[in-house]
């Protein structure tokens, strides 16, 4: 193990798994948006009207936003606030922490409703905490993670992404 | 900590600016900006007060192209500079993947330079991460300044591991990306290495 903790890695079927999460909690709490990220600001998968979007932004935003409530939190003593509510004029964003790691993030308007929303996100949170474990005991199986995709890496390879 | 997504095929990860206040990590970004194809770069994203100065931090996704049939993305972030927003600064170091210093080369800066360089290392502990391991760069900032202080001397003073340096002019663009191009290639072999 290195000093850097385990990076986090998503394979196929978890991918799938998430992503088939996210598209019924898209349907059954009748949202616009809804996407995962995790807490450092990557954008894990979405599902919704991603177009009108900066989904990378919105991703980077919501980890600071986070990040800032947690530090807000502990200042009083509390560990976190698992769930954040920003209510607009038109549009409104539910965020809750799933599994102390990632963030469920849920972007909707009139066509839906707070109490709606929060019913569906609890749902969801709970089939994405099992996702999450199924992918923690599989980087834990030793052997199970394929070679680095930069195994073989060589400094041509790194000086051919900066020739533009 | 980088994001790896075999199914997707996608890498990012997460370089932070760090560096006294006023000595250029946001014009780093800045430059990065305005030199990236469209095609390459999202929204430079900077969270400041009125006056210009970060407040919370600067954001510049960056898609580097593939390597290795893997799509390779940097998120840039810088950290608000001035002392009184350590906790902020904390934050942004959270799951960092490689560090860029920037110095300014201002004699009337040394002490804000060896101060920041001292919170860059405990706030990197206090997120679990060591300046001896961790990918970093180090910056010369403002070179073009008349009384710049010599390279010899900063070197002496904020070089920690002899980490490759650079001297910078970063609204020329000056040593912009050859910092950046730097640290990302310690990130990339440290990930060859998982």
């Amino acid at each position: 193990m290195t000093m850097f903790g385990p990076n986090l890695i998503v394979y196929e079927e978890e991918f799938e798994r998430i992503n088939a999460v996210l598209a019924r909690l898209w349907m059954d709490a009748n949202a616009k948006i809804v996407f995962l990220v995790d807490k450092n600001g990557q954008q894990i998968a979405a599902k919704g009207d991603l177009e009108k979007v900066d989904a990378t932004s919105l991703a980077s935003l919501t980890a600071g936003n986070v990040a800032a409530t947690d530090g807000l939190a502990r200042l009083i003593g509390e560990k976190e606030f698992s769930i954040l509510f920003h209510e607009g004029e038109r549009d409104n964003i539910h965020i809750s922490i799933v599994g102390q790691r990632l963030i469920l993030v849920v972007i909707f308007d009139e066509r839906s409703s707070l109490g709606l929303v929060r019913l569906r996100v609890r749902k969801a949170a709970a089939e994405l905490e099992e996702v999450l474990t199924q992918m923690a005991s599989k980087a834990a199986e030793e052997g199970q993670a394929p070679a680095s995709p930069f195994a073989e890496i060589t400094d041509e390879d790194i000086d051919a992404l900066f020739t533009e | 900590m980088s994001f790896i997504n075999y199914a997707s095929r996608e890498i990012n990860c997460k370089i932070v600016y760090y560096g006294p206040g006023l000595g250029g990590k946001t014009t780093n970004l800045q430059y990065i900006y305005e030199r990236t194809n469209p095609q390459n770069k999202g929204q430079l994203i900077s969270l400041a007060t009125e006056t210009d100065r970060t407040l919370f931090f600067d954001f510049l996704p960056l898609d580097l192209g593939s390597v290795r049939g893997f799509r390779t993305r940097f998120h840039l972030y810088t950290v608000p500079g001035q002392v009184f927003y350590d906790a902020s600064r904390k934050l942004i170091l959270k799951g960092v993947d490689g560090v860029i210093f920037v110095a300014d080369s201002q004699e009337a800066r040394m002490d804000a330079n060896v101060e920041s360089l001292d919170n860059l290392r405990t706030n990197l502990r206090e997120n679990g991460f060591d300046l001896a391991l961790v990918p970093y760069a180090l910056q010369f900032n403002k070179r073009d300044l008349a009384g710049a202080v010599p390279y010899d001397v900063l070197l002496r003073a904020l070089n920690v591991k002899g980490e490759p340096t650079f001297e910078a002019v970063a609204p020329k663009g000056v040593g912009v990306f050859e910092t950046l191009k730097a640290v990302a290639k310690q990130v990339l072999h440290e990930l060859s290495k998982k």
